[in-house]
């Protein structure tokens, strides 16, 4: 009986010290832009910072050392087109991408620190885009600038193909971080589920049934680098328009699906 | 006057009930959330933060829905139970970071004085991966502080802090309930909750199984029937001067002792004494023998 009354006159007492000046108020505008800076700044540090950051280093070690070495050994023209276009393309930057685009945002909803940005009115969209971006940083960086280095050396610094691999592989930093990034939303085997599209529908059925190419990242960025290049040996199939007009869709797709799913994470209760 | 409602809310995993239709209202002040571990107080607690959606029911804070709502994160700070933060930042990196995710107009003052509020100054530009326990239990504390909320929200914030750090925190959330913020944790130990909060919430099997002040509920706790085993000198001749009394309900001899039941454990404390003293008998050992929490809650639910 006390305490409730204790309760009841704490209570009628203290709103107006509630609103009276605490410090720290906001700055009047609402939590707003695409991307986050703190956001993006932090996941920047937070990736570089884990042992797996170790892998980036291996994409730019096998394309500038390999083309180094080729352009040293190799007799047959066609290796630039071949190695950086076919292999760099279905094999380098895709599993740059997926190492990056799945660490930014899926080792946080793991080990549960998510919950730290996520208990702020950062807009959902805007967590997702500031993940996003901070893995197309990376994969530029890790991925699609080696690509250029690569060709650089293969065919010359101003060379069409250089150019070409480098825009063909910033498309590919792009669209294959949105996938990736939306995979970590919705699974926590993105990794696995990441590889199974990768090798499964781009490697075997990408090959084999012409449609597939239509929703296969590899072959936009194909598609984009020969449009600079004109190269045949990229074994491009899709058009420049066409490579562009599907890139910039699957981007928007997954990256909306992935803020409306980043929208309902949950805790797990107790109980279960 | 800000409050958490809760109006007949239940949540589910497909055919696992974890909350089964729980009403209640929670004011400013400290209230704890008490139950035994799995009885669905974290379940309770996310959702009240927005990170669980109900399967039914009613849910505000400060009059708005808390799912799927991010602007609910200027009125709830959240102290989440897992120990995970971004351990390569130093504890003022954190703190500041979370204040410029608020868009608050100084982040580095607001910092500094959530930092302050929780006394982790002096270790404020350490690593938080150097931290104890009870240190990141702080810093994840200024964090959920630091846009000044009216209402916070803590996950079991004593689990694993060594007696010192418990007071502390006790002190903060006191400190903070005072100046007329909604302060609601979950604990599963009696102590903590009795120390702390006037009001409380028994959560016991996914339901509400007492709700109000804590004396009263103590109150209700302390008089219900207790199972006592006494050893004495001559245990058959205790049991049947005690059945005589009207506080003791059953006596049973056992191989262990005399089990007894009373109604009224106060009561039955002193008249024990008495009645040993009048027949010269010596009292070798008195057990309660359902003290434990479980049996506490498990009669809150009953009764």
């Amino acid at each position: 009986m006390t305490q409730q009354s204790r309760m009841s006159h704490r209570m009628s007492q203290e709103p107006d010290m509630a609103a009276a000046g605490r410090p720290g108020k906001r700055a009047g505008s609402p939590v707003s832009g695409v991307v986050n800076g703190v956001v993006l700044r932090l996941t920047l540090r937070a990736t570089m910072g884990r042992k797996r950051a170790l892998i980036f280093a291996i994409a730019p070690v096998i394309l500038i050392g390999v083309s180094a070495l080729l352009k040293l050994t190799a007799h047959s023209p066609v290796w630039p087109p071949e190695f950086l276009g076919v292999f760099g393309f279905t094999v380098v930057i895709p599993l740059t991408a997926l190492i990056i685009g799945t660490s930014v945002i899926g080792a946080e909803i793991d080990d549960g620190s998510i919950v730290h940005l996520l208990a702020t009115p950062v807009r959902r969209l805007s967590v997702i885009l500031s993940k996003f971006t901070a893995a197309v940083i990376l994969t530029a960086a890790f991925g699609a600038i080696p690509e250029y280095l690569a060709g650089a050396i293969a065919t010359g610094p101003a060379s069409k193909l250089a150019i070409g691999l480098f825009a063909g592989a910033l498309a590919a930093s792009v669209i294959y971080n949105a996938l990736f990034v939306m995979l970590s939303v919705v699974t926590s085997r993105a990794i696995a589920v990441g590889l199974l599209y990768l090798l499964v529908w781009e490697g075997l059925l990408g090959n084999l049934v012409g449609g597939v190419r239509l929703l296969s990242v590899d072959q936009y960025a194909l598609g984009i680098s020969n449009s600079v290049a004109h190269n045949a040996n990229l074994h491009a199939h899709l058009t420049l328009s066409t490579a562009i007009g599907m890139g910039i869709v699957v981007t928007c797709i997954a990256l909306a699906f992935a803020a409306r799913r980043l929208s309902s994470f949950s805790l797990k209760g107790d109980a279960v | 006057m800000t409050t958490i409602e809760l109006g007949n809310v239940s949540r589910w995993y497909g055919n696992v009930v974890a909350v089964n239709d729980i009403s209640m209202t929670v004011g400013p002040g400290v209230t704890g959330l008490l139950g035994p571990n799995g009885a669905g107080k974290s379940t309770v607690l996310h959702m009240i933060a927005g990170f669980l959606e109900p399967s039914r029911g009613e849910l505000t804070v400060a009059g708005m829905a808390s799912w799927r709502n991010p602007e609910i994160f200027r009125t709830i700070g959240l102290v989440p139970e897992r120990d995970s933060v971004y351990a390569f930042l130093t504890g003022a990196e954190f703190v500041t970071a979370t204040a410029r995710l608020h868009e608050l107009a100084d982040p580095g003052a607001a910092a500094r004085r959530a930092i302050g509020i929780v006394e982790m100054a002096e270790a404020q530009d350490r690593k938080i991966s150097t931290y104890s326990k009870g240190m990141r239990q702080r810093i994840k504390v200024a964090a959920a502080l630091v846009h000044d909320p009216e209402v916070i929200v803590l996950d079991e914030p004593f689990n694993g802090m060594d007696p010192r750090q418990r007071l502390h925190m006790m002190d903060l959330l006191a400190g903070l309930g005072q100046q007329g913020r909604v302060i609601l944790f979950s604990s599963h130990i009696l102590e903590e909750v009795e120390r702390l909060s006037g009001t409380i919430q028994v959560i016991v099997g996914g339901r509400l199984a007492a709700s109000g002040d804590f004396r009263a509920i103590r109150r209700l706790m302390t008089s219900r029937p207790h199972v006592f085993l006494v050893r004495s000198s001559d245990d058959r001749l205790l049991g049947s001067a005690l059945i005589g009394r009207p506080a003791v309900t059953g006596v049973e001899l056992t191989p262990r002792g005399l089990q007894v039941r009373a109604s009224d454990y106060g009561t039955f404390a002193r008249e024990l004494a008495g009645i040993t003293r009048d027949q010269g008998i010596r009292l070798r050992e008195l057990l309660p023998a359902d003290e434990s929490l479980e049996s506490v809650f498990a009669y809150l639910i009953a009764s």
